[in-house]
């Protein structure tokens, strides 16, 4: 039963680390959390069909049908957070003065909802389609379904009760520095898991390794440690990245910085309300 | 005129063939049974990319992985998948089953 607390736990906190981040970053937008829901739910649904489909995606491409699977996934979300990044930029300070009045702003706020909400059912969808073959496997193998449910159930309270404790975390950040610090914490997420994707193109030998690994870090943080789990949930740390997956990583981080400060619109100062001459 | 091009078109398909196989890394298998790996620590040539054919003997799935080799792939029961692995400096690069970690534990040893 713990075994199996344990490997819930972990998958559900990966998931859980992307929707904090989503969460803290949409904070004031009327009717996220009915979005990031959604998310979930639509995850969960793709996880069983993932799972149910395991040996044909398996097959499929030569047998890299899982490589090719996960990075496109994982590509797709990177791309999605990368547009949310780039609208925020666009439209968030606006949003920001006026995080109070969003009546107005639903429609506005909408469209950013939809690429996050894809992101959190995307996540979901990854780590959940191994919890349930996980999941089948020890059913099909006799475990007892008392202990199955349990440990399932404690997993995903935990790994949920880890999420709620980094959103708890993250609101503390102070207003006037809470939406670059969360879009700096999505930029950094989206590109751990372009990094990731990149991994699994080098494990369909699809892309060159570029060096194999370009750094080891594990005397300091091995990947197994529950920070370096939540690190590599948060914002893609891997102890032995090879020199591909860290392009990936740059090259993310500076076309959605870059990006982000393109589409800033001119005026600077949120604070410049002119103050009517005594 | 007709034996010529027979012969030559025999080189050509040998030639072409050749250079395919070339291409293809080795194949080297592992084993899942009872929830171990067999064999337990498995010698492969160094520096040489090879295709780690993992067989699921099992009825239930399971997951190979590894850190140090950067590998992470689900094989579903009695299923069987490739795994691209290297070209690996020589030493040993442990790896385990994610989902019975308590006993799938091994190690490509590259020599």
């Amino acid at each position: 039963m713990v075994a199996i607390w344990i490997l819930v736990f972990r998958e559900v906190l990966e998931a859980a680390m992307i929707v904090s981040i989503v969460a803290a970053a949409t904070r004031g937008v009327a009717g996220r959390w009915r979005w990031i829901g959604s998310g979930i739910g639509l995850g969960c649904a793709g996880a069983a069909i993932v799972a149910a489909g395991a040996e044909r995606l398996a097959a499929a491409m030569s047998g890299m049908g899982q490589e090719w699977f996960n990075a496109g996934v994982l590509l797709a979300a990177t791309a999605m957070i990368g547009w949310h990044v780039v609208w925020m930029a666009r439209h968030g300070k606006q949003l920001a003065m006026d995080a109070g009045r969003f009546g107005d702003d639903v429609s506005a706020g909408r469209r950013p909802l939809t690429a996050l909400m894809v992101v959190v059912a995307l996540a979901v969808l990854r780590e959940g389609s191994e919890v349930v073959l996980f999941g089948y496997g020890m059913f099909a193998g006799g475990s007892s379904s008392g202990g199955l449910w349990t440990g399932g159930l404690l997993g995903v309270l935990s790994g949920a009760a880890a999420g709620a404790a980094m959103y708890a975390g993250l609101l503390r950040i102070p207003m006037r520095h809470f939406f670059r610090a969360t879009n700096g914490l999505l930029i950094l997420l989206a590109a751990g898991l372009a990094a990731a994707a990149a991994g699994f193109l080098n494990q369909a030998d699809v892309l060159p390794t570029l060096a194999n690994p370009l750094w080891d870090s594990s005397w300091l943080l091995t990947d197994d440690a529950w920070l370096g789990r939540t690190l590599h949930a948060l914002i893609g740390y891997t102890a032995q990245p090879t020199g591909m997956q860290v392009s990936f990583y740059v090259a993310v981080v500076g076309l959605l910085s870059g990006g982000a400060r393109l589409a800033a619109p001119r005026r600077e100062s949120i604070s410049a309300v002119p103050t009517p001459s005594t | 005129m007709s034996k010529s091009v027979a012969l030559t078109f025999a080189l050509l398909v040998a030639s072409v063939a050749s250079v395919a196989w070339a291409n293809e890394p080795p194949e080297i298998h592992l084993v899942i049974r009872g929830h171990r790996f067999v064999p337990t620590e498995l010698k492969v040539p160094a520096n040489t990319k090879i295709k780690l054919i993992v067989v699921n003997q099992d009825a239930t799935p399971e997951e190979f992985e590894s850190h140090e080799l950067n590998r992470e792939k689900v094989v579903t029961g009695g299923g069987t998948i490739p795994v691209y692995v290297g070209p690996l400096r020589p030493g040993r690069y442990p790896f385990f089953g994610d989902f019975h970690a308590d006993t799938a534990q091994g190690a490509l040893l590259a020599q």
